[in-house]
């Protein structure tokens, strides 16, 4: 069975654009209508076979992919706000209650304990590796490593 | 009694360029990305799901692990393809084949029915290969 012969290949590679164009487009004011006008079928059978697919509906996925690209700013140095806004939220608190309920904790508290392991790698980032990998890179022979520069 | 494996290796040709397989295209999350001198960094890094496994990107070049000769065959052996890496399981095998090759990832084999299920085979960007396979290979149904 060749990529060309499995079942409705058609139908994958219209998903599957869909779903990319979530993942390209997530931090903008998307209209999952348009989508599923763009890929040619009607609203309930873009969904159904969305969720067929990747398990979540098109707009449960697209929430799912803002709070985690906000997890990733939240790791840098972006403020809450800042990255609510950034990956397309309109609100501050539908985006913490969210935020909350996927991730296990507020945005801020997962913020400041990100924070706090990044002191912590950059203090002592021996302690985040395994010794014995440590080891056979030689980086345990040289103390200097604890403080590596970067 | 063991219980899990916690750490395992991908012996890749060159860190940056992992990454940006690893993580952009094939979606793995980034466990530790720590900076250790001078051209080199502990990069390891799990898939979506599985966030206990951490898959060390290791880079092969010569070290105190791997003496020049080491470097070079093992260097050769990687680009020939030579090393299958595992199975990655995914919940619709053809959707992935087609959004990973919409990404640029080259395969050696689209989804073809084998005796025992569906299956594909994609190369990482050292030559390391890897066999996607749906989840329920073991009766995979077809989701559309």
């Amino acid at each position: 069975m060749s990529s060309e012969q499995y079942p409705k290949v058609y139908l994958y590679r219209r998903i599957v654009q869909a779903k990319m164009f979530i993942d390209r487009h997530y931090a903008e004011e998307i209209d999952l209508e348009n989508i599923s006008d763009e890929a040619y079928f009607s609203k309930f059978h873009f969904i159904r076979l969305f969720k067929s697919i990747y398990g979540k509906t098109p707009q449960k996925y697209l929430q799912a992919v803002r709070i985690e690209k906000a997890q990733l700013l939240l790791k840098g140095e972006t403020s809450v706000s800042d990255a609510c806004f950034a990956v397309g939220f309109q609100s501050l608190t539908t985006f913490s209650g969210l935020f909350k309920k996927i991730v296990g904790e507020a945005p801020s508290s997962f913020a400041a304990r990100h924070k706090a392991t990044q002191e912590q790698i950059r203090k002592s980032p021996l302690t985040f590796i395994p010794r014995c990998y440590a080891y056979q890179h030689g980086w345990l022979e040289n103390s200097n490593n604890e403080e590596p520069e970067v | 009694m063991i219980t899990k494996m916690t750490v395992t290796n991908i012996h890749v040709l060159n860190q940056d360029s992992a990454f940006d397989f690893y993580v952009n295209k094939l979606g793995f999350k980034v466990v530790d990305d720590i900076p250790m001198g001078p051209d080199t960094r502990w990069l390891t890094v799990s898939p979506p799901e599985q966030p206990d496994l951490q898959i060390v990107l290791f880079p092969v070049k010569v070290s105190k692990m791997f003496p020049q000769e080491t470097a070079d065959s093992l260097i050769a052996l990687i680009k020939k393809g030579i090393f299958g890496c595992g199975v990655l399981t995914c919940k619709d095998v053809f959707a992935t084949y087609e959004e990973l090759k919409a990404k640029g990832v080259e395969f050696i084999k689209p989804p073809t029915k084998e005796f025992y299920g569906t299956e594909a085979l994609f190369k990482d960007d050292s030559g390391n290969y890897f066999s996607l396979q749906p989840l329920d290979n073991f009766g995979h149904e077809d989701s559309i």
